[in-house]
Parts: C-alpha cells; structure tokens; sequence
C-alpha cells in the first residue's frame, strides 16, 4: 500500500512540573496521532514524577528560527542594558522573579 | 499501630536536592492501619493476597520481557510502566500475605536479609504460586509470541483485573483497601493502553488485524477461568475481605464487548482450558512455560539467600 509510512511523525512535547509555571520543552517522540502522542508523551516523559499536565504539537507545525539568523535577530539586544529594569528593588516575598 | 516501613525508604537517599522534579512520591499506604482485623480469617487473607499478588507478579515479569524488544522504543517503554506498576502492587500483596500469614512464607537460612515478600516471590516451588494461568504464557519469546497477542492478554487481563480492584476498594482489610485504591489508577491506564492498540490493530491493515485475531483466539480460552469462584476467593467475599470474581463476570463482558464492536471484531467461540487435575491456576496448578518462566525469575536469588538487594 502506497498510504503506509516507513515511520510515524515526529511530536514535540511539553510538560508542566508541579514546580513549573509553563509548560517546558523536554523532549521529542513519535506517534501515529495526536492521541497516541498524548500517551506516549506520558509513558516517555512523565514517568518520573516530572509533571501534571502535557502538550505535544507535530514538529512539523513548529515554526523555528534558523541558526543563520542569530546575529541579526539577537545580537542587537546584546548591548541595551537599560532594557533591563536593575533600578527596582524587589521584595522579598514576590516569588519567579 | 499505623507505623510501617515504606516501600520507598532509601530509593532516593539522603539529599534530594540533586533532582529537579518529582521526588515527592507517594507513600500508597501512609496513615493506613496495618494490623489485621480481628474477626478476619488471616490465613484465608494470605491466601487471597497471594492470589493477587501472584498475578501481578507473573505478568509483571511477561510484560518486562517486551523491554527492548517492543515494536516502537515509545511501546517498549509504555509496557515497561505497565509491567513496573503491576510489579509494586505484587509487592504490596505478597509483604500483606507475609504479614497474614507468615506460616506462608518459605524459611531461608538463619541471618539471611531477603525480606518476606521477596522470600514468597523468589522461593516458592511452581506448585505453590496461586496465579490465574492467562497471565503465564511467553509472549516474546514463546512460539507464538506476538506484540498483537500481549495486546488481546492485556485487554483481557486488565479489564478482569481493573473491575475486581474497584470492587476490592471497599474491602474490610484496610491494606487491600489502600492497595486498590493506588491500582485503580493504574489498571485504567493499562485498560486504556490496551484497548487503543486493539482498536488500532484491529482496524489498521489486513496483517495487523490477521495477527490480532490470533491472539484474541489464543488468549480467550482462559477468559473463564478468571471468574470462576475458588473457596479462598469465596470464603474473603463471604467477610467482606475480598471479591467473589463470579460476580465479575457480567460486568467485565460488557467492556469487552464494548471494545470487540467497535473494533468490528467477534467474540471468539473457541473452548475453554479446564481444570486439571481438578484444579487450575489458583489451586497451584500451570502450564508448561509457568516452569521456565520460575526458573528464570527466581535463579539468582536462590543462588544467593543471603543475598542483599
């Protein structure tokens, strides 16, 4: 049959940790569907303990930027260190800062 | 007396700050009463939870045999889960036998450190494992070991297993109770895993639903055994203990049936194993791979009895 793939497509996935605020890229997978990504990405990656809640997206869905363009999309906020509010004090008790 | 020692002292030492997540695991019997109620039948406890544990035990040890040789390194992991939850609850209930009835426990050399759950897994004789016999055979290595076979023996074995916990959650002995309660989770997952690939399976190509149907054919003629009452099993359902899987039966066919429909698959008119000798696999009595299967799991600790883990 022409229909049948050497290999299932490629899944990102992003796991919430109980100590977490976002969801944190950990890894990769493969998965007939998004269904079976879920499971696998559970199976995979939470294992461990690590987490309470999962996303994966196709790969392929991802929009990446190129190594190429490193300089020009980063390097220019290499020397604006007033972007950088150091002038506030911060109190103790304002967690994730 | 509520105090005991978890399962999980020393696993991760002394200083858990190396570990970036997840070291507060769950202790499932933390601030459960351990002592036996006094109007239980302990030995008829032991026996009960050496029927539990037992096959937890011995498909734990099927199921582990997929690692590294599933069809996808994702699968080979999801059945490693599988097989490492059906590993601690068989732990939990082999110490709970032990704790019943320690008569049950086979005595090793004087000093020697093996704990009484790893002494009834490690050495007991063939005779004496209390297992249901669907959960023996080799489905890896054996003659007809297939992944679509592990896939219509877990479905079926998870789905027994999965109505029976959620029934045993109510138990009288509060160790079984908690034990239920953890496993709960754990079979609707294992139910959910099967369930999917059988659909998968049965519905994707001409091969992988040819395959599925064997399997299903060689793993149903032990759907009647699991249901069929023993005098232990009646005897703790009687005291509210345990659960007569008689009454299983009806409840566990209509999820089967839920799954075989949708997957466009009949159910299989194949006969049933019957007893032998007048007994099956809860009286001690198994098939020919149950031999191999002790011979390889219990070696090295009966090498070493004095052995330290």
């Amino acid at each position: 049959m022409s229909d049948v793939r050497a290999e299932w497509p490629l899944y990102e996935v992003f796991v919430r940790g109980k100590r977490g605020l976002n969801h944190v890229h950990v890894g990769s997978l493969h998965a007939a569907d998004d269904a079976m990504a879920l499971r696998h990405a559970r199976d995979v990656y939470t294992r461990r303990n690590e987490g309470v809640s999962i996303w994966a997206v196709r790969a392929d869905a991802i929009a990446a930027s190129s190594p190429d363009e490193k300089d020009p999309l980063f390097a220019p906020a290499g020397d604006k260190v007033y972007r950088h509010p150091t002038f506030y004090a911060i109190p103790d008790d304002v967690p994730h800062m | 007396m509520t105090h005991h020692d978890s399962v999980y002292d020393g696993l991760l030492g002394e200083d858990t700050s190396q570990w970036a997540f997840g070291t507060d695991f769950e202790d499932p019997l933390a601030g459960v009463d351990t002592t036996l109620p006094d109007d239980v039948d302990a030995p008829a406890l032991a026996a009960y939870c050496l029927m539990l544990g037992d096959d937890a035990l011995i498909y734990s040890h099927r199921l582990s045999q997929w690692a590294s040789n599933a069809p996808d390194l994702e699968d080979d992991i999801a059945l490693s889960n599988i097989a490492l939850d059906l590993l601690g609850q068989a732990r939990l209930l082999l110490a709970r036998a032990a704790a019943a009835d320690p008569a049950c426990v086979p005595v090793l050399p004087e000093g020697s450190p093996v704990p009484p759950e790893d002494a009834l897994a490690f050495f007991r004789d063939e005779a004496a494992f209390r297992n249901v016999r669907l959960v023996e055979a080799d489905d890896v290595g054996g003659d007809e070991g297939d992944f679509a076979v592990t896939i219509a023996r877990l479905l079926l074995f998870s789905s027994y297993r999965l109505a029976l916990v959620e029934r045993l959650r109510s138990s009288r002995d509060p160790v079984l109770a908690a034990v239920a309660v953890k496993a709960v989770k754990e079979l609707a997952y294992h139910r959910d895993y099967a369930g999917r690939w059988f659909l998968t399976l049965a519905r994707g190509t001409e091969e992988s639903r040819r395959r599925l149907l064997a399997g299903l054919a060689l793993v149903w003629p032990l759907h009647d055994e699991l249901f069929r009452t023993h005098p232990v099993e009646a005897s703790v359902a009687e005291q509210g203990v345990g659960v007569d899987p008689a009454t299983l039966g009806a409840e566990v066919d209509v999820v089967l049936e839920q799954v075989l429909s949708t997957s466009g698959v009949a159910r299989p008119d194949v006969a049933q194993v019957g007893p032998v000798a007048g007994g099956a696999g809860r009286d001690g009595r198994h098939g020919e791979q149950m031999g191999r299967l002790l011979a390889e799991l219990q070696v090295v600790a009966r090498a070493h009895p004095m052995g330290l883990w």
